[in-house]
């Protein structure tokens, strides 16, 4: 597992003349959770899109066991690196099952029918999320958090070793911002997927987490490593010119930011 | 099982009014002679085999092509607007036909039916193009701006060149506004064998047609390049309208009616609503040419006016439905 680390080579990346990153060398740990953290416009978001070959860097190249990302078939790639966008849209009066059996797409050839492992990877993705009994329901009668579970079922579908999700707690109240993050550590725990989050709330990546990347304004990266010893008070000072306590969560010991 | 059975029912009855009602009532019995026992001399079976089979098989092969194309259009755009008539592909397939005659004389049939090919696929292009559709974030409103926009300016293209031609006003009413009247002339074998190919090949891209729905982003996520699928689908698109308009004329707003019905019966499988689609289409041409024979019989109101009719109200409906700068 380990020869097939996802990694970053002096990565430049922009939009037209606007760079948001600039020459950024990461490894993301395979078979780890990862959350990418910074102040909003530090190119996190930008950064795991690269990472998904959504978007062409500049300059530089991700490599996936050593083979440069951009010259490997993109359904070949499609089997082994999944991503859930910001704001994937739904189309209109779709279900929860239909939804979720799209996430087989990169399996299934021009002409090949449903297959018994499309069925089986389907039916384990609406499990993890707890989704079964929900399936024949119309997406847009849902909870927020039953959505977001829904589209996690898709990518879950995917069944792909690495898992890339742009914020995919934005918009919940914290417990399905939780319920989501704990899912992904499960994922994590059963299948050895390595899971990659943008984040924003410093306190839930510490503990979910077990590797953050910390950028600062300008796209900087500020630290990275285990949660401990990027969450110090010194760091989120450079990265967020926030002035904070650190304390240990009393309940799991992970990093506990106190904004002063 | 029922809304299936549903859909066959719609086509058979199209079919059985088709070959048997009209200025002259034909029984069923004489039908089924006219099919088994064929007899030159009888004006039943005349009209039935010289007159209406024709008719039939145009009418399968336009509704069906118009109805598959109206479903590709509208997954690919996520626009419940979208149909080859009033995005303007009727009616550049039209107008290549009608620039064909004006410019070689109306004499080579062949020639004139191939160039509704290329006529459909620059109007395509250049409506995607127009409104964003290429770069998958058009919303709603702004395609169908630009393809109104689009049908109008070729349509009146089109009005201009057959006014000048006074001298086959008939024949050139039929690129106008289309009809299954002149089925006999048309080339109706051909063209089902290009509403074949272009039916498959929308049945093959269907699962990344439907990647691509969910977003750019995700649909590159799960290996379906946008502008790959975009130009497939384009391709799709381009055989079944040339088809369509080739054998029947341009044909507005039956490629708008009948996916929202076939989207229900396919449950959101694109691969079953067009089937769905295609039956439905051919089943809906069929009826509306039989109203439009019926209504003012002996005068035939054309079949493009009559699915006008019917799907003006359905487009307001639709529309009404739409909330603006939504992505639909």
């Amino acid at each position: 597992m380990s020869e097939t680390t996802l990694r970053a080579r002096d990565l430049t990346l922009g939009y037209g003349s606007a760079i948001v990153t600039r020459n950024l060398s990461l490894a993301l740990p395979t078979g780890r959770v990862t959350a990418i953290l910074g102040p909003n416009g530090c190119g996190k978001s930008t950064l795991l899109k690269a990472f998904a070959r959504l978007i062409r860097p500049v300059s530089g190249d991700i490599t996936l066991g050593g083979t440069d990302i951009r010259r490997q078939d993109t359904r070949a790639l499609a089997r082994r690196i999944g991503i859930l966008p910001q704001a994937p849209l739904a189309p209109e009066g779709i279900t929860v099952g239909n939804l979720v059996r799209r996430g087989r797409t990169p399996w299934r050839g021009l002409l090949s029918p449903w297959t018994q492992a499309d069925e089986a990877a389907f039916t384990e993705a609406l499990e993890a999320v707890a989704m079964t009994a929900l399936r024949d329901r119309q997406l847009a009668e849902l909870s927020g958090g039953q959505r977001q579970r829904a589209w996690l079922a898709l990518v879950l579908a995917q069944q792909t070793p690495f898992l890339l999700l742009d914020e995919p707690t934005t918009w919940l109240d914290l417990p399905h911002q939780i319920e989501v993050l704990s899912l992904m550590r499960k994922r994590n725990r059963d299948a050895g997927t390595t899971v990659v989050s943008v984040l924003h709330d410093l306190n839930l990546a510490a503990r979910h987490s077990d590797h953050l990347v910390l950028f600062g304004h300008g796209g900087s990266l500020v630290a990275e490593g285990p949660p401990e010893e990027v969450v110090t008070a010194a760091n989120l000072a450079t990265a967020f010119g926030l002035r904070a306590r650190i304390m240990p969560d009393p309940v799991s010991g992970s990093p506990l930011v106190i904004p002063l | 099982m029922k809304r299936w059975a549903l859909v066959i029912l719609l086509l058979a009855t199209g079919t059985l009014l088709t070959l048997a009602v009209g200025v002259r009532d034909v029984p069923l019995a004489a039908l089924w002679q006219a099919i088994l026992a064929p007899d030159p001399q009888n004006p039943d079976h005349v009209t039935i085999l010289w007159i209406r089979a024709p008719r039939l098989a145009a009418g399968l092969v336009a509704g069906a092509a118009l109805g598959m194309a109206g479903s590709v259009m509208q997954a690919l755009t996520r626009n419940p607007l979208a149909e080859p008539g009033i995005l303007g592909v009727n009616a550049g397939a039209s107008l290549a036909i009608v620039l064909g005659a004006l410019l070689l004389g109306a004499t080579d049939h062949g020639m004139m039916t191939a160039l509704a090919f290329p006529g459909a696929a620059l109007a395509a292009v250049a409506v995607f193009a127009i409104g964003g559709g290429l770069s998958g974030d058009a919303g709603p409103i702004r395609l169908t701006l630009a393809g109104a926009a689009m049908n109008a300016l070729l349509l009146s293209l089109v009005h201009g060149i057959v006014l000048m031609r006074a001298d086959t006003l008939e024949v050139a009413r039929f690129w106008v506004v289309g009809s299954l009247s002149s089925a006999i002339e048309r080339p109706v074998g051909a063209m089902s064998l290009v509403v074949l190919g272009g039916g498959l090949i929308a049945l093959a891209i269907a699962p990344r047609l439907e990647a691509l729905s969910l977003g750019s982003s995700l649909s590159r996520g799960l290996g379906v390049g946008p502008r790959m699928a975009q130009a497939q689908a384009l391709v799709a698109v381009t055989a079944l309208t040339g088809a369509a308009v080739s054998v029947a004329g341009p044909i507005a707003f039956l490629g708008l009616m009948v996916p929202p019905l076939a989207r229900r019966i396919g449950g959101h499988v694109l691969r079953l609503e067009l089937l769905a689609a295609a039956a439905l289409g051919a089943a809906f041409l069929l009826i509306a040419d039989t109203a439009g024979r019926l209504i003012f019989a002996p005068a035939e109101i054309r079949a493009g006016i009559m699915t006008a009719l019917l799907g003006g109200p359905v487009f307001v409906l639709i529309a009404r439905r739409l909330k603006p700068g939504e992505q639909a």
